[in-house]
């Protein structure tokens, strides 16, 4: 059994997920559209929760968020349900692809036998869609592979409840309503409030001054941890950046395209302006990200260098900080 | 970052034959997509993490074999896991976990809580027992 499902790559999965299944109900909206709209910006430091054995650190929302917001702001209405065993999770599939719904599913990555087994770590909040079954396998559209793939049975039983922060519990999700007329301009405008909220929060942990604090840190990581870890830190700190999905640059270079579509919808030329500034942003987290890999490539640790990339770091906290609210003020 | 820079190096995507997604900008300035084999920073940042898991495996395979500390703490880090996951696969309390990391009591577990570590790291009770020296 296979439903018509037009599969198309993205950046990052939660958004590519969105639009794949909005795309697929009638509703033609971009990646960076659904990233925008759902706020899905931000940055958070979390030193206190160990990631992969370093401190967590994000540079989105929480799972789920991005298409729970993007629904509430476009007025559509998305079912998920969770299950605590597998052959009832089994069975609301199965029902659904019956039923002609191509359905997401909240994924584990660590038994996603189609990816590079370097990539195969305990990441739970993966997203993908499944959009047909035969005798032995799930047909999977991960908007994060170039085409379609499949699962077996057992695998994607596995995916589904695999265990450990965020599991997922074999969540699925599917939109259930989608208006005939979207708003899209009272959207975007609510989507880059709470995102300029987000940024400019008065919480040192989060956003702009989360970015600062992150830079304080740094510079105390090679005398405090020693080089091996401070190095091991940084390195995952990169990889937080720039590889989970997020089109490079931290998501800066997917918001940059989402305020440039925004732009034109809103025929607001500021916005545009300032997609432009929020690339050359999304250049200088790049050229953060060189700089770092210098580090730990030579696995020296000089604490000059450290030094400079947090210079670096604290560089773009304060353009950042100018940027939101320029953002701010560019659609109130 | 513009389309025409967009890195192209080997990574460990180039030998699976898997590209990723980017946003950048084309020759007049508008956002477009285009596919990238991978990025050297980033290629390092992950050989360098995977550096770190393999030596966190040897030195765990160590101690195993110095009976400092049981089998699950080294098939543990063979799947990357850390406490906390492990103590969710297999339902149990992370204290509990990490009691069991002790050869003596390890040495005392019942098949059926074997047979749950067993299943956390899709192996055998046996393979649990007898990890290989070579």
């Amino acid at each position: 059994m296979q439903l018509n499902f037009t599969h198309h790559q993205s950046a990052h999965c939660e958004n590519g997920v969105a639009s794949n299944l909005l795309k697929n109900s009638g509703l033609n909206i971009s990646e960076p559209m659904v990233f925008g709209i759902g706020s899905g910006l931000f940055f958070v430091y979390l030193p206190f929760i160990k990631v992969n054995h370093a401190p967590a650190i994000s540079y989105r929302t929480l799972p789920g968020q991005i298409f729970n917001k993007l629904a509430s702001r476009l007025n559509l209405k998305i079912k998920r349900q969770k299950f605590s065993s597998v052959s009832n999770a089994n069975k609301a599939l199965d029902e659904n692809l019956k039923n002609n719904i191509p359905t997401g599913l909240q994924v584990g990555v660590y038994h996603l036998s189609y990816f590079p087994d370097e990539y195969r770590f305990h990441f739970n909040a993966h997203n993908l869609v499944v959009y047909g079954k035969t005798e032995t396998d799930y047909l999977v559209s991960d908007p994060v592979m170039e085409t379609v793939t499949t699962l077996t049975h057992d695998e994607l039983d596995k995916v589904r409840f695999a265990k450990g922060a965020f599991a997922p519990r074999g969540q699925m999700y599917y939109p259930i309503q989608i208006p005939k007329d979207v708003d899209l301009k009272s959207a975007i405008i609510k989507g880059i409030k709470n995102t300029c909220r987000d940024m400019l929060a008065p919480m040192p942990i989060v956003g702009v001054r989360g970015i600062k604090f992150v830079s304080r840190q740094i510079r105390k990581w090679p005398l405090k941890h020693g080089t091996k870890k401070a190095n091991h830190y940084l390195a995952q700190m990169v990889r937080m950046q720039e590889e989970i999905g997020t089109g490079g640059g931290g998501f800066r270079f997917i918001y940059a395209a989402f305020l440039q579509e925004a732009s034109v919808i809103l025929n607001n030329e500021e916005l545009k302006i300032l997609s432009k500034e929020m690339t050359q942003i999304g250049d200088s987290w790049r050229d953060f990200a060189v700089e770092a890999s210098r580090i730990y490539k030579n696995r020296s640790a000089k604490e000059d260098a450290y030094n400079t990339i947090a210079d670096e770091l604290l560089d773009i906290a304060n353009r950042e900080e100018i940027f939101f609210k320029k953002l701010k003020k560019a659609i109130s | 970052m513009e389309k025409d820079k967009v890195p192209q190096d080997t990574s460990n995507l180039t030998k699976n034959n898997v590209k990723e997604l980017l946003y950048a900008t084309d020759e007049n300035g508008n956002y477009t997509t285009t596919l990238s084999t991978g990025w050297e920073p980033k290629a390092i940042a992950l050989s360098n993490s995977i550096d770190e898991i393999n030596e966190r495996i040897a030195e765990a395979k160590e101690q195993v074999l110095n009976g400092e500390v049981s089998p699950i703490a080294y098939f543990m880090e063979l799947n990357k896991m850390d406490l906390t996951i492990l103590a969710s696969y297999v339902g149990m309390w992370k204290w509990r976990v990490k009691r069991h990391f002790k050869p003596k009591n390890f040495a005392t577990l019942s098949d059926k809580i074997l047979q749950k570590y067993a299943d956390a790291f899709e192996i055998s009770i046996a393979e649990l027992k007898n990890i290989k020296t070579e």
